[in-house]
Formats: structure tokens, sequence, C-alpha cells
């Protein structure tokens, strides 16, 4: 390709300084107007649907507002309200917690499954895609299909522990096992994300790196503490800080599952949001709740960016 | 956010193919047959836990409600009711609710398309003024859940009429980081020679992304359409803000619906859910590499 651009720049007739400045000074207009011109589309849907938002975000922050009628200006009073709102502490706890067990199991689930299936085995391909099937399921048809499985009458799930003669668990009526039945499903549907990952990364570690390895007598678990784990840790921080901040967008299963319920116990801070917005109308209050999740979403989203820009560095 | 994985992911992607192209089959199967014997054992048994619920929703969907609450319920069907895949069409608009997901998922891929292909080459090989604070500041919403801007939103939607329509559902999510992200870090591989010479034969900015770059990219467009339209058929919590009249219902705001409907008649609940899911899954079985090498491009999102 190079040679192809100096042989048709060669026979170019000799240009006067001036003339070449005001030549390249014209096609700089002409890139810049186009780069503008085809990037407009997507910074007028950024600016309408995305800037405006995150910026009256924080005013309707400060507002009283039903969603009809009249706004009215509080101040800050929201986010006092919420800092004595009990079920505002349950629902961050609630996240917090279901986010330090999904994000670890999520983990060890999917890096088991790429290293399961990395190497060459009969039918890899189809193994591959059937793990990955959950991913693209609609998180309302897996809520519905656990709905199911977990009923705590008629469900397939409980009806097979007591056939083994283990006690039959209250799914939805046990705050904790409702806990953990939303747990289950978020494992299922991301397994397959996780594989997909690491076997990308996986794929990406010379074969080498493995002799060099086999010589000085890394093999089995050995090899993989010593070589595979300790390369994998770019792609393991990003997975880590990916899941956080999917785990706190949590939604669709919950809303249909366990509806937050009992009580309170699988209440997510997204689920108070959009319950105290859409529910109680009370949508001042569920635009500070909003501020704050937008404000924990970004310090993750920092994270990640300081941290890959170092590896750049490195 | 994560260029550096980007460009990880690239090189893993071409040390796949070199790999692939390179090596010996039978380098690659020199196992133990112990080994692999017992990792396929291993696989099996992952597939039929994983698989279980989704044969489940199928055994389900054919049973009757007096079938599922005899206890024990058989694993296997005993009759195979049929009309739970059909009799739910005539009691409620699932049709409708097929075409509003079917309208919203095309016009968001066909939009998201147009407006994610153009702003990321213009991002990634045209300099204009802002260029990087820009791309930063859209980069920096990635990770911004509905819930956050949803109360502003859903006024602006009022504001614009759209409530209950599919442009409502359409317009507010295409502002969305991930397709442009994607776009960009595709286009940042392409050679810039390539675009000089195509601009030195006398080619302006838009031929030469027309007829130039555009041809090449046809992995880049398979894995935008494919992970729009699966975001956007699966997507709920939106069309739940907006779509109020049953009428306006995409999928799986109709499904949860139905939930209350059909309460403890799972059977065509069920049937319903496997129908609303089946385009995904064809779609996935027939484009899976995109899915897969979608993920590896983009540094995983």
């Amino acid at each position: 390709m190079t040679t192809v651009v100096t042989r048709r720049r060669a026979p170019e007739p000799p240009v006067r300084a001036g003339g070449r400045r005001r030549v390249a000074s014209a096609a700089l207009k002409a890139e810049r107007r186009a780069g503008l011109l085809m990037a407009s589309p997507a910074l007028l849907v950024f600016t309408l649907f995305m800037f405006i938002p995150l910026a009256l975000t924080f005013w309707y922050s400060l507002q009283r507002y039903s969603g009809f009628g009249r706004m009215r200006f509080i101040g800050l009073d929201n986010y006092a309200a919420i800092i004595n709102d009990a079920t505002f502490w349950t629902a961050s706890l609630n996240t917090l917690l279901y986010t330090a067990l999904t994000v670890p199991i999520g983990i060890v689930c999917g890096l088991s499954a790429a290293l399961l299936l990395n190497r060459w085995m009969p039918a890899r391909g189809l193994f591959r895609a059937l793990f990955y099937v959950p991913v693209v399921i609609s998180g309302v048809a897996s809520g519905i299909i656990f709905l199911r499985l977990f009923d705590p009458i008629v469900g397939i799930l409980n009806q097979m522990l007591t056939t083994i003669g283990l006690p039959a668990i209250d799914w939805q009526g046990n705050g904790t096992w409702a806990l953990v039945s939303i747990i289950l499903v978020s494992t299922w549907q991301g397994i397959g994300f996780g594989m997909v990952v690491y076997l990308a990364a996986l794929q990406g570690i010379p074969r080498e790196v493995y002799e060099a390895g086999t010589v000085d007598g890394a093999v089995g678990w050995k090899r993989f503490i010593h070589i595979t784990w300790p390369l994998l840790r770019p792609t393991t921080f990003f997975l880590v800080v990916y899941s956080i901040i999917g785990s706190f967008q949590v939604f669709d299963v919950v809303y249909v599952l366990t509806r937050g319920g009992p009580g309170t116990s699988t209440t997510f801070l997204v689920q108070y949001a959009y319950d105290q917005g859409f529910n109680q109308r009370r949508q001042g209050y569920a635009a500070a709740i909003g501020v704050i999740i937008y404000l924990v979403v970004l310090v993750f989203t920092v994270l990640q960016w300081r941290f890959s820009k170092s590896r750049d560095d490195a | 956010m994560s260029t550096a994985l980007t460009s990880v992911a690239t090189t893993e992607v071409t040390a796949i193919e070199e790999a692939n192209a390179t090596l010996p089959k039978d380098e690659e199967r020199h196992q133990p047959r112990r080994v692999v014997l017992t990792r396929v054992a291993i696989a099996v048994v992952a597939a039929i836990i994983l698989m279980f619920p989704m044969y489940w929703m199928l055994r389900t969907s054919v049973a009757t409600s007096d079938e599922l609450s005899t206890l024990p319920v058989p694993l296997w069907p005993q009759d195979w009711h049929w009309e739970n895949y059909t009799q739910p069409w005539s009691q409620y608009p699932f049709a409708r609710w097929l075409a509003n997901s079917v309208v919203i998922a095309v016009l968001s891929v066909v939009f998201t398309l147009a407006i994610n292909l153009m702003a990321g080459y213009a991002f990634a090989k045209l300099r204009f003024p802002m260029r990087n604070l820009l791309f930063l500041l859209i980069i920096s919403t990635l990770m911004v859940p509905v819930q956050v801007i949803m109360v502003p939103q859903f006024q602006m939607v009022i504001d614009l009429h759209l409530l209950n329509s599919n442009w409502g559902v359409v317009l507010p999510r295409l502002a969305e980081a991930f397709g442009l992200f994607m776009a960009r870090q595709f286009f940042l591989s392409v050679p810039d020679e390539l675009i000089e010479a195509a601009r030195i034969d006398g080619a302006g900015h838009f031929r030469t992304f027309w007829s130039v770059v555009l041809p090449l990219s046809k992995p880049l467009i398979a894995s935008l359409v494919i992970f729009t339209f699966m975001w956007r058929w699966n997507e709920f919590v939106w069309p739940l803000i907006v779509l109020n009249d049953p009428d306006a219902y995409t999928l799986p705001v109709g499904l949860q619906f139905l939930i209350q409907q059909f309460s403890s008649n799972f059977g065509p609940l069920l049937a319903m859910s496997f129908l609303s899911i089946l385009p995904m899954l064809l779609v996935f079985a027939f484009f899976q590499k995109y899915f897969v090498e979608g993920v590896a491009r983009t540094g995983l999102k």
C-alpha cells in the first residue's frame, strides 16, 4: 500500500511553500467538516438522551415531584431523607451482598468453563454454545423459567430435593433463600460471558510460556497457579469490575422472580429507585437514588480506566 | 475505557488464527485419553445442569395445570398439549407484542448501525475539534444504568408525546456508547495507507468511508447488528416505563403481564416464553461466531 502512495505522490508538480500550506489547510478543513458531520448524529443523540438527562437527574434530585403537575424545589431534602431511609440502606446492603457473592462465583464458574473447554475435545464447539445459551435469553423469560423451577410447592427443584431426602426449601418465603435463588439465576445467566472472555485470554497465552514452564516442572495445578492465573490477571480484573457494575443493574430477573421480596430482602438499589419513581410516584427521590447509583458506577468506571491506562503506559 | 484490553483482544484473535493455521492438529489432540474423557464427562454433567432449566421450560410448556400440580411431576410429558402454544394468541394481543418487538429491534438496529458506523469512523480516523474530549465523555456513560436517567428521560418522552409508541422505546436507547466504542476500535485497525490511497485517488471523506472502508467492515457490522438486536429484543426496564397500554407492549413486558394473568397455569406462560426467545436462539445458532468475535474484539465491552 505504501508503495502505491509514494508512486502516486512522486509526479505531483512542485508547489510553492505558501500554496502547499493553503492546500493543506483546505484539506484539514474538509477533514474537520467531514468529521463533525459524521459524528453529529451520535453527538445529537447523546446530548439529547444522555448528557441532558444526566444533568437533569441532578436537578430533579433537588425537587419534590410526582411526575405530574408542579415541581417543588426542596434543596437537599431528598438526600437527607435517604440517609434516614431504612429501606434505602437495606437495598444498599442487599446490593453489596449480592455483588460480593455473585462476582467471585461468576469468576470461578466462567474460568472453570473456559479451562474445561480451552483445549481440544470432542464436541467442544457444541459445549461452548450450550454454555452460552443463557446469555442470549431475555431476563424476563429466564425469570419465568426459574419461577417455575423454584416454586416452593410444585417446583421441580424442591421435588428433587425431597426425592433425595433433603428438606424442601422455601425459595419465596425466606429472604435468604430468595436472595440465593437470584444469585443462582444470575450465575446461570453469566457463565457463558465469563467463559468467552477467559477463552479469548487463554488463547492469547503463547505456547512457549507453557513449554518453558513444563521444563521447570510446572505442570497441572502448579502450572495454573504459577503461569496461567498470573497471566490472566488483566482479564480477571476487567471481569471483576465489569461484573461489579453489572450487578448494580440486576433488575429483570428480580422483577419477575421475587419482586424484591419477601419484604425487602431482595430489593436492590435499582429496584428501589424504580419503585420510588414509578410506583410511589416520588420522582425527585428516585432521581436522588439515581445520582447515588451514578456516583458509585462512576468510581468503578474510573478505576477500570486508571488500570487499563497504567497497563498501557507500562 | 478498555483500549488496552482491546489491543490485547485484537492480538489474541490474530494469535488464535495463527495458532490454528500453523499448528498441526495432532499436537492439539495429543492429550492422554483419560484426561480427555474426564473433561468430556465434566462438560456433559455441566451442560445437563445448565440446560435443565431450558428443558423444563419446554416440558412445562406442553403441560396442563392439573398435570403440573399433581406431585410428583413426571420428567417426561405424558400428554402433549400443543394448544398452550396457540390459545394465548387469541386471548391476548401476543401478535401485537411480537410485531412491536420486531419493529423496535429492527429500528434500533438500523439507527444504531448508521449512527455508530459514521461516528466510529469519525472518532477513529478524522481529526476534528474536541474529538478526544467528546469521545471520553461518551465512553464515560458506557456503564450508566437506565435507572440513573429514567426520571428525566421519561419526562422527555412525555413531552415528545412518545408514550406508548415504539419510537419512545427506540430513540432514548440510541444513546448507548457500546456500539460507538466497538465501531471506533474496529476502524482504528483499518490501515491509514488504505484511506490515504483512496483520498489521493480523489475520493472525498464520505466516499472513502462508503466505498473503501465499509466494505471491509462486514465483521463489525455483523457484531453490531447481532448485539443491538439481542439487547433491544430482550430489553425490559425502559419499555416497562414507556409502555402502559397492553397493545403497545413488547414481548418481555407482555410476558410479565401474562404472569399475573395465568397465575398458576404455567403451560401457556412457558409456551409463550419459549416463543419469545425462539428468534434469539435462532439468531444465536446461525451467527454464533459473531457473538464470540464481538466480545473478543471490543476488549470485551
